[in-house]
């Protein structure tokens, strides 16, 4: 088992490393560049000027040398003024190290932001901490619901609550967030008036009138596929030998389901969860954007739209992180529910 | 001036009239696939159920109205009449006499005309995108399935390595006006693209190997249809001017074949991994017939019913993709009429007016509604037998 994981670990860091380089290479082509350089300097800078900021800002360097530096392996350099010859700051809003230093992710450095004009960690960090209440709330009410549902219709499989139950889940994985976020602002906050139809107050204080419609926005779109899967994993256990015979032996069915057939059912739906979050993660950018709430996808938006690179390196380390340690514990999780399956 | 405006039931039953050719198109080929569901195999078993019913019907409804597009909508998708600027339901034109029946959004454009105009571009990519995610995760599922080893390590590590990527920030990154600058998009689409050529040469080659008169035939129109199409897509230097396709257009294409295509290789392989232990395949192998031939005579046929039903999902997912980027300003034309920009430029403005929202929400909806419901229809069918 350790080595198994062990193995994964290493698979897992490579694959970050991978893509790292691939998103470093992208973000650093040269309209990007352009752009960056075009959006910070003031207008109508002459192409010299903007190839000068480029240069002295060191976005010049060699492209494995500017990787190096970012990932911690290779020092970086100070940039030296042009009109006094002395190491000054790239920029002024981050305290870069006037000597050569390893500075990179590895040590813990993220590098500068220059949309918000502060430091990555100190926008990045928070901005999860956002993302992170709303994911729970999210899975808070997604999980109960969706497994409740595939539960419920899986249980006496062709029956008419069955077949209501499917064709409602089949609905909500055919609304994608910005579907359901628009058609649920309409009812809820424009007709009926109970919900705010922006989170924006969200940072300052949640509660349940600026919050509940990103939440439900949200876990709509999840509730369906985990309800399917669970009940598809549901109608399996529900035909096998065990159930038979202990449905035979006289036990009642409600005592059947919630005693035999809920602990082998549930554990197809735990991997299923688990691999819900990279969409999810989609689903937040669409839904942060949707509903002004300043968490990890308003950043990731405003990153991307200004070509912030430092700040976009940084959000998509955390989300292929996110990504693969979830589909780490999804292995992990499902070998330690699922004693047929010991990794070996 | 204050517009004039019709009644709700007016408006119901102008819309309804509005589509007509899509009622007689829908009538005639719902009908006689109803009568003859019988003779048409899988496809035919969809008429028993009323889910497989309803998805066809959806289904087909968007694709007359992609088809019919030009019939069906009084207005050009782009063209402001500003006097109807942000009209509610029902307003006349009064130049032309003609009702904006779902009235005008903030550009003075009517809504109706640019839902029904959006299901072309919708219809147009993401069935072909899923194509060629299709031609692509076949084309290299298969031999990592069969083979294994290190040439399923090799890929499977790639596709995982697409597959760790949010969709968002491939979207992000991917889809920029300034990668149109770069090669990128063309080098990604001319590897794309020669998948299905490699695909069909491979497919007739191992099929006619013997049969040098099929064989040439065959393996020529693969070459020229496939060459041509490929010349006019990957470098718009198609010589009679018929295959074009729009640089924007190309980069969300490709991007979408990019993001959805390493599903389809997981598939894939996980379908092959599980055929090639049927004792066709080790009589086939028994035969001396060359792996390729076992791949793509042997297990793909087997394979179909998972892989159709995975399509019908995975062109719905598209849509849904598709409504991501133009939701996000992405790749399309701020103008265009697509319904993902649609809901981008209506839910900025809920607060004021929700009718421009609305119609390309419900449209997007039941379209991606009726593929599930047909994907899940004929699941249920290909389990029965």
């Amino acid at each position: 088992m350790l080595s198994f994981v062990l193995r994964r670990l290493g698979t897992m860091a490579l694959t970050m490393l991978c893509l790292t380089m691939i998103v470093f290479f992208l973000i650093n082509l040269e309209p990007n560049l352009k752009k960056l350089a075009i959006s910070q300097t003031e207008m109508h800078t002459s192409a010299e000027q903007l190839e000068d900021w480029l240069i002295n800002h060191g976005y010049r360097q060699n492209f494995f040398v500017r990787y190096g530096q970012w990932l911690g392996l290779l020092p970086k350099q100070p940039v030296t003024d042009p009109a006094t010859g002395k190491p000054t700051q790239r920029f002024t809003f981050c305290n870069d190290p006037a000597v050569p230093t390893f500075s990179g992710v590895l040590e813990g450095d993220f590098g500068c932001s220059t949309k918000f004009k502060t430091t990555v960690a100190s926008k990045l960090f928070p901005a999860l901490g956002a993302t992170g209440i709303l994911m729970f709330c999210v899975l808070a009410v997604m999980v109960p619901v969706s497994l409740l549902i595939g539960i419920l219709a899986g249980m006496r499989e062709g029956s008419r609550t069955d077949r209501v139950l499917s064709v409602a889940s089949i609905a909500s994985t055919a609304t994608p967030e910005y579907v359901s976020g628009v058609i649920f602002t309409v009812i809820f906050a424009s007709w009926l008036g109970w919900l705010n139809g922006s989170a924006a107050s969200a940072s300052q204080g949640i509660t349940f009138y600026n919050f509940t419609l990103p939440v439900m926005t949200l876990a709509i779109y999840g509730i369906g596929y985990i309800a399917r899967m669970t009940r598809a994993s549901m109608v399996e256990v529900m035909t096998q030998q065990y159930i038979r015979t202990a449905r035979l032996k006289g036990i009642s069915f409600g005592g059947v389901v919630v005693k035999h057939a809920l602990r082998n059912a549930l554990i197809a739906p735990f991997t299923v969860i688990m691999l819900q979050f990279p969409w999810l993660l989609t689903g937040v950018v669409i839904v942060e954007v949707m509903f002004r709430y300043q968490g990890f996808g308003y950043t990731l938006v405003e990153a991307a739209g200004n070509n912030d690179i430092d700040l976009l390196l940084g959000c998509s380390l955390v989300s292929v992180f996110i990504v693969l340690i979830t589909q780490l514990i999804s292995d992990v999780g499902y070998a330690f529910l699922n004693p047929r399956i010991r990794v070996q | 001036m204050q517009a004039q405006y019709i009644g709700a039931s007016t408006i119901i039953l102008e819309v309804l009239w509005r589509f007509w050719p899509v009622w007689v198109a829908l009538f005639i080929v719902m009908g006689a696939s109803f009568l003859y569901r019988k003779k048409l195999a899988l496809y035919g078993q969809l008429f028993d159920s009323g889910v497989g019913i309803v998805g066809v019907g959806i289904c087909l409804f968007w694709l007359f109205t992609a088809i019919f597009a030009s019939t069906i909508s009084p207005f050009d998708p782009l063209g402001q009449i500003p006097i109807m600027k942000d009209t509610l339901p029902g307003a006349i034109e009064p130049q032309s006499g003609l009702v904006y029946l779902f009235g005008g959004d903030k550009l003075a454009r009517d809504v109706f005309s640019r839902m029904v105009y959006g299901s072309q571009i919708v219809l147009i990519i993401a069935p072909a995108a899923t194509g060629f995610a299709l031609m692509v995760g076949i084309t290299l599922g298969l031999p990592a399935g069969y083979y294994g080893g290190k040439i399923d390590t090799v890929l499977s590590f790639l596709a995982n390595l697409v597959l760790a990527f949010p969709v968002i920030l491939l979207f992000y990154l991917l889809v920029t006006p300034g990668i149109m600058d770069t090669p990128i998009p063309y080098a990604m689409a001319g590897v794309f693209f020669l998948f299905p050529i490699i695909f069909f040469s491979v497919l007739f080659w191992t099929r006619y190997k013997n049969r040098p008169d099929r064989l040439y035939i065959l393996l020529g129109i693969t070459l020229i249809v496939g060459g041509w199409i490929y010349l006019g897509l990957v470098f718009d230097k198609d010589p009679l001017h018929i295959v074009h396709i729009d640089p924007n257009q190309l980069n969300i294409f490709v991007a979408v074949v990019f993001a959805s295509s390493p599903g389809v290789f997981r598939i894939v392989r996980g379908l092959v991994m599980d055929i090639k232990t049927r004792d066709y395949v080790a009589a086939a192998q028994t035969r001396g017939e060359s792996p390729w031939y076992i791949m793509l005579w042997e297990i793909l046929p087997n394979a179909r019913g998972p892989l159709i039903v995975d399509a019908c999902l995975r062109i719905g997912y598209t849509t849904i993709l598709l409504g991501t980027l133009g939701y996000f300003g992405l790749g399309l034309a701020p103008e265009s009429p697509d319904w993902g920009t649609a809901i981008k430029d209506a839910s900025r403005l809920l607060r004021s007016f929700i009718h421009p929202a609305l119609p390309p929400t419900i449209a997007l909806m039941s379209f991606v509604l009726g593929l599930n419901l047909l994907a899940d229809s004929l699941r249920e069918q290909s389990m029965k037998d």
